[in-house]
């Protein structure tokens, strides 16, 4: 599902005295199974921009498209709910979220929500407690009595319930440990994968940017100022700092390396194994004259 | 040394759904002394945070001792010895009382009765240890991350602690945020020697503390200094840690034929080793 937006703005109680700008002319185009990451310093505008994606907010100026849906300042309430079905969000700490009796049940309310008969519901959840690695006997369980890295899979297979076509993702790792950030990205790229998602990252990490995503937004006090792929993005560090954000740590140590060996590598290291790689071949050229 | 807290075969349990214990916290040992900063790491679910709430006495040991500053905590002298604890914990957006950032530095202050006199400088200079004394009069909500969790650290050093506790306080931060934190601490610790019990999962954090406590299954698995703990890379991988940049990068570098000399904790270090060994030559 194709995704652009228009010369988009919006400002939070418009016609107030409290009225507050948080978008200005944002542009973007998100094409269908592609997996972008929104990257921008707090307060640049990244959360107001995805609650635009699934219609929780509408534009007070210009157009956002999501598939043949077009929302601006006028379109009707009725019409925002065809693309919450397409359109899943995973909140921060989702986990929060959860409040029925039992995981199965959890799982079960949105395609309920949306008229999707019982039997099907009920094998999409236990589909998906497979699907996201969780073992089969916490259907019955509480969702209160996991842990917390089970109860955020959980809430995020809430989410994947209803087969939505497109996947925000709101800081999805937040709070977990090292190992947990892992696999939830790891997930998170299996299902980009395998159920053909459109995914939308929006991240503090440049090193999850630079590593899952095929292309990278960048938001600066409310302005869609940077895009393309993150070669092209964490290519040009100066504007990255301008607006505040810094490299990826591979990135940045490689250019380290670049000034003390006083030549540069054709190749941007996106990832760490790129970057050893990378290094261990320019020694090895070196090595060789 | 003088002995700041120490846990003495601490246990603690927790009712589970089906009415058995857990053990969050099995036979924990450790001393913290005066001036040190202690990382406590450990996995989601290894027992960090049970262990921190039995160090300020929301929670008591089922066994074992818990002494903070030589005494044994207990329900009596328990508000004693918190007012000289400081804590800071994750959310930033859920430990403000003020409406503007000096009000909210001052609150424990006029909570505790110090004269308005003494509070006024107090406050003042707490904000400069945290860089923070040109936000007088901001609004707490209008700060960022980082700047609000430098303002709950000002709040917790106006009172003079002679303890800091970190609870996960730069978990929720954006990567500047978090830089800003970790800096002010470090120079809280070299000006002041203020001790410090910092539980983290950011392992460049981890890297600047004195000692490291790694925290398993409610066990305490290991405990030395950041080299030490970083040298048992397998290990800590195996328990759901990682290992700091330049030490994850050195092993995908030797495994790539690349030889590299010792372990190497800070990229510094070990940009200065592929110029020494590979360049220099």
């Amino acid at each position: 599902m194709d995704i652009s937006l228009q010369q988009v703005g919006y400002s939070y109680a418009k016609g107030t005295p409290f009225e507050k700008r948080a978008l200005y002319e944002v542009n973007a185009s998100i094409r269908t199974g592609s997996y972008t990451a929104v990257i921008g310093h707090t307060g640049s505008g990244k959360s107001t921009l995805l609650l635009h994606l699934n219609g929780l907010l509408k534009p007070t100026e210009g157009v956002v498209r999501v598939g043949d849906v077009s929302i601006t300042a006028d379109t009707k309430a009725k019409e925002l709910k065809k693309i919450r079905r397409h359109v899943g969000i995973v909140f921060q700490f989702p986990e929060h979220q959860l409040f029925e009796e039992t995981v199965e049940k959890d799982i079960m309310f949105g395609p309920l929500n949306f008229g999707i008969p019982e039997e099907e519901a009920k094998q999409r959840a236990h589909e998906l407690i497979r699907l996201l690695g969780l073992p089969e006997d916490v259907a019955q369980k509480s969702p209160f009595d996991l842990s917390g890295g089970q109860m955020r899979r959980v809430a995020i297979a809430g989410v994947l319930a209803f087969k939505p076509s497109v996947l925000i993702l709101d800081e999805p790792t937040a709070g977990l440990d090292p190992r947990g950030r892992k696999e939830i990205m790891e997930l998170f790229t299996k299902l980009h994968k395998e159920e053909g998602l459109t995914t939308i990252l929006v991240t503090h990490s440049m090193e999850d940017a630079a590593r899952y995503a095929d292309q990278v937004l960048v938001m600066h006090e409310g302005r869609s100022v940077m895009a393309g792929t993150p070669e092209e993005v964490f290519g040009d560090a100066d504007r990255l700092k301008s607006f505040r954000l810094g490299l990826p740590r591979s990135v940045a140590f490689q250019h380290n390396v670049e000034k003390l060996f006083g030549k540069q590598f054709g190749t941007l290291a996106l990832t760490e194994e790129q970057l050893a790689e990378t290094i261990a071949e320019a020694l090895k050229e070196e090595g060789e004259r | 040394m003088k002995e700041i807290l120490s846990l003495d075969h601490v246990s603690y349990s927790y009712e589970s759904e089906d009415g058995g214990m857990r053990r969050a916290v099995d036979d924990v040992n450790f001393t913290v002394n005066d001036g040190e900063w202690i990382a406590i790491v450990g996995h989601n679910g290894s027992g960090k945070s049970t262990l921190a709430k039995l160090m300020i006495g929301l929670l008591f040991p089922e066994e074992g001792k818990v002494k903070v500053f030589l005494e044994e905590l207990n329900e009596d002298n328990l508000w004693e010895i918190r007012s000289d604890i400081g804590i800071v914990f994750q959310n930033p957006d859920n430990q403000f009382v003020g409406s503007t950032v000096q009000d909210d530095v001052a609150f424990a202050l006029e909570n505790n009765g110090i004269p308005f006199e003494e509070m006024v400088p107090r406050v003042h200079e707490s904000l400069a240890q945290v860089n923070m004394e040109g936000f007088l009069d901001h609004e707490p909500h209008h700060l960022s991350g980082g700047q609000k969790q430098r303002v709950a650290i000002a709040g917790a050093l106006a009172m003079r602690p002679r303890l800091l506790i970190l609870d996960e306080a730069t978990s929720m931060l954006d990567p500047q945020g978090r830089d800003e934190v970790i800096q002010v601490v470090d120079e809280l610790k070299r000006k002041t020697g203020l001790t410090v019990i910092s539980i983290t999962h950011d392992l460049e954090e981890v890297l600047l503390a004195d000692r490291v406590i790694v925290m398993n299954d409610g066990k305490l698995m290991l405990t030395g200094k950041p080299e030490e703990i970083f040298a048992h890379g397998d290990k800590l991988e195996s328990i759901g840690l990682d290992l700091p940049f330049a030490a994850r990068l050195s092993r995908l570098l030797r495994q790539a034929g690349i030889g590299i000399q010792g372990e190497h904790m800070t990229e510094e270090e070990l940009v200065n080793e592929l110029w020494t060994s590979h360049f220099n030559k």
